[in-house]
């Protein structure tokens, strides 16, 4: 009963996101094995070897698995997986893309977005956005797993002997898809998915110099993230990679504090698991307020000044 | 240039879902039923290449109750041209969705199939990248624009960091995020239109694909409420509160 479980890292380090799979992992069983796959991953290797229950880290390395194309990416884990019960991974972008790819390859049904680990055939997994939660038994040989990271505590990096890793062969590249470019946001502030804090704002900011010019001044005194609604992303407000929600990423702070957001059902999936959640809203009937523990009904463009100044 | 459209039939997004009291499900009983929204949104680029001049032909097909003949009857109305249905009754899983979505490009041969990137429904997020993998195709995934070339296609993805620009070869398989597009309303003539447009309705069955769930549901529940919060009157009581009561600042 061995776990393989998918490194999400940046090729120098191993990412909050794996920290957090890793606990599921770790509740599945006996032993568990490290996949680092891109282009250039050896520091990231490295501090996989010291997670906590691991035995052996995987390193797959090829200028195909840099960019995480899912082609690639899912031939190699079909290569690996029936050596095991279980392949976990947490749900990033770059997994939600290429373990289906897997798991259909391998005749397996993927479990998505678990939230908890009630046997080791048996999950938690919301369904309708959060609105319904079911318990899942999986009758296939080997379980291919996606992680709601939101869900679970990090664990963390340990102070132990380093695993032993090992390089494992890369399958070709099918040559399906080909890497073009990307745009990434460039980041100063912390993760969004991985934040004790996060300021998110939605349509009510009505322009993306209002939204930058109110929330980052708060974000900044907070050392939080920065998120949005579905509305400000598609207003443009703020970049695709903020949006909190069913669609969007799902979160799980300390502090939200949501401004001129009306809670969705759709936004409230990903962002109702906060330890406390602050709203601002005008409209006192607003459903933000049905999850929040603190609200203030009034204007934001008044409100958010005089918050950020009052936490100065 | 044939375009394949799948399009599923689920609980409308507006509709607050009730789970029933003995844990067995969500009630379905009476709720408004629409076609997921990422599927409209899979629709509408189809209808788009076609405008362009780049497909020539676009068929929506559904797996579902009967009743997705209304779901395939929405696609027409947008602007289809025709519609599939296969009959299945109960759960039928991505997986299985996938098997029977490969026979049906067996038999129609598109360059493309578009599909939504997740059901608002089962949020499972596998459709598309399953039928990629039995196929043997690339995918795109999480698509927010796609441009047609003569060496196949480039996909704007919507990913963790921004946005990530991938070129497949054809054919491919994509599936739409929201910002893809923004999908078309049916117009009346058009709704009367596709009261013409022809649906065919067949057993899935008929396809020789295991439809038995490899999930085995044991329980439904609802997520726990949030117990209710209070109203500030003023901004130096809300620093006071998260400070002391939440101790989170
Ligand atoms: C398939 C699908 C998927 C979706 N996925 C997501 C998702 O992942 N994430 C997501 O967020 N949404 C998602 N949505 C959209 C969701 O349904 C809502 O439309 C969206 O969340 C609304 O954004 P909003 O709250 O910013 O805007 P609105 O609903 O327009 O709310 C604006 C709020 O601002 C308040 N306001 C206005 N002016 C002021 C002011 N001066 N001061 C204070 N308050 C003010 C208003 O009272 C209102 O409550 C999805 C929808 C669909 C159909």
């Amino acid at each position: 009963m061995t776990t393989l479980l998918l490194a999400a890292h940046d090729g120098s380090s191993i990412k909050d996101a794996t920290l957090k799979a890793l606990t599921p992992a770790l509740a599945l069983g006996d032993d568990i094995h490290v996949l680092v796959a891109g282009d250039g991953v050896a520091a990231a290797a490295a501090e996989a070897a010291k997670l906590k229950g691991v035995s052996r880290v995987l390193t797959a390395e090829a200028p195909a698995l840099g960019h995480g194309l899912a082609e690639p990416l899912a031939a190699l884990i079909v290569a690996l997986a029936p050596a095991y019960s279980a392949v976990l991974a947490p749900a990033t972008s770059t997994f939600k893309n290429a373990v289906p790819r897997a798991a259909a390859l391998l005749d397996v049904m993927q479990i998505s977005d678990i939230t908890a680990v009630l046997a080791p055939d048996t999950f938690e997994r919301p369904t309708y956005a959060g609105n319904a939660l079911i318990t899942v038994r999986s009758t296939d040989p080997i379980k291919l797993i996606t992680v709601r990271t939101a869900s679970f505590r990090a664990t963390l990096v340990e102070d132990r002997p380093p695993a032993p890793i090992e390089a494992v062969a890369v399958p070709t590249d099918p040559g399906l898809s080909t890497f073009v470019g990307d745009v990434f946001s460039t980041a100063d502030r912390p993760e969004l998915t991985s934040a004790r804090v996060v300021v998110s704002g939605g349509r009510a900011l009505g322009s993306e110099e209002q939204f930058k010019a109110l929330l980052l001044p708060l974000a900044d005194r907070l050392g939080a993230a920065v998120g949005a609604s579905r509305a400000a992303v598609d207003a443009g407000y703020a970049p695709n990679d903020w949006q909190v929600g069913q669609t969007g990423k799902a979160v799980s702070p300390d502090l939200y504090v949501a401004v001129g957001i009306s809670g969705a059902i759709q936004h409230l999936a990903g962002m109702k698991d906060a330890k406390v959640i602050v709203a601002i809203n005008k409209d006192g009937e607003a459903p933000i307020f049905q999850v929040a523990d603190y609200g203030l009904v009034g204007d934001l463009f008044e409100l958010v000044p005089e918050l950020t100044k009052a936490l100065g | 240039m044939k375009i394949l459209v799948p399009v599923k039939r689920v609980v409308d997004y507006n509709v607050n879902i009730r789970v029933k009291a003995d844990g067995s499900g969500v009630d379905l009983a009476n709720v408004k039923m629409s076609m997921n929204p990422f599927d409209e949104i899979s629709v509408e680029e189809a209808l788009r290449l076609r405008e362009a001049g780049i497909a020539s032909e676009v068929v929506a097909v559904s797996i579902g109750p009967k009743e997705a003949q209304e779901t395939v009857r929405t696609a027409l109305a947008m602007g289809a041209d025709r519609g599939i249905v296969l009959e299945a009754e109960g759960t039928v899983e991505p997986l299985a969705v996938a098997k029977l979505l490969k026979a049906i490009v067996a038999e129609e041969a598109p360059g493309l199939v578009i599909l939504g990137k997740q059901a608002i429904d089962d949020d499972c997020n596998q459709t598309g990248q399953m039928l990629s993998a039995l196929l043997g195709w690339p995918q795109g995934t999480f698509a927010s624009k796609l441009v047609l070339g003569d060496n196949g296609i480039e996909v704007t993805r919507e990913v963790d960091g921004g946005l990530q620009t991938v070129r497949l070869s054809l054919p491919a398989v994509v599936t739409a995020d929201l910002r893809l597009n923004e999908p078309r309303y049916a117009s009346l003539p058009n709704i009367m239109k596709a009261k013409k447009k022809p649906i065919d309705l067949r057993p899935a069955a008929q396809y020789g694909v295991d439809l038995t769930p490899r999930l085995m549901v044991l329980k439904t529940a609802e997520p726990p409420v949030r117990p209710a919060g209070r109203r500030l009157a003023s901004v130096a009581e809300l620093v006071d509160c998260l400070k002391t009561e939440a101790g989170v600042l």
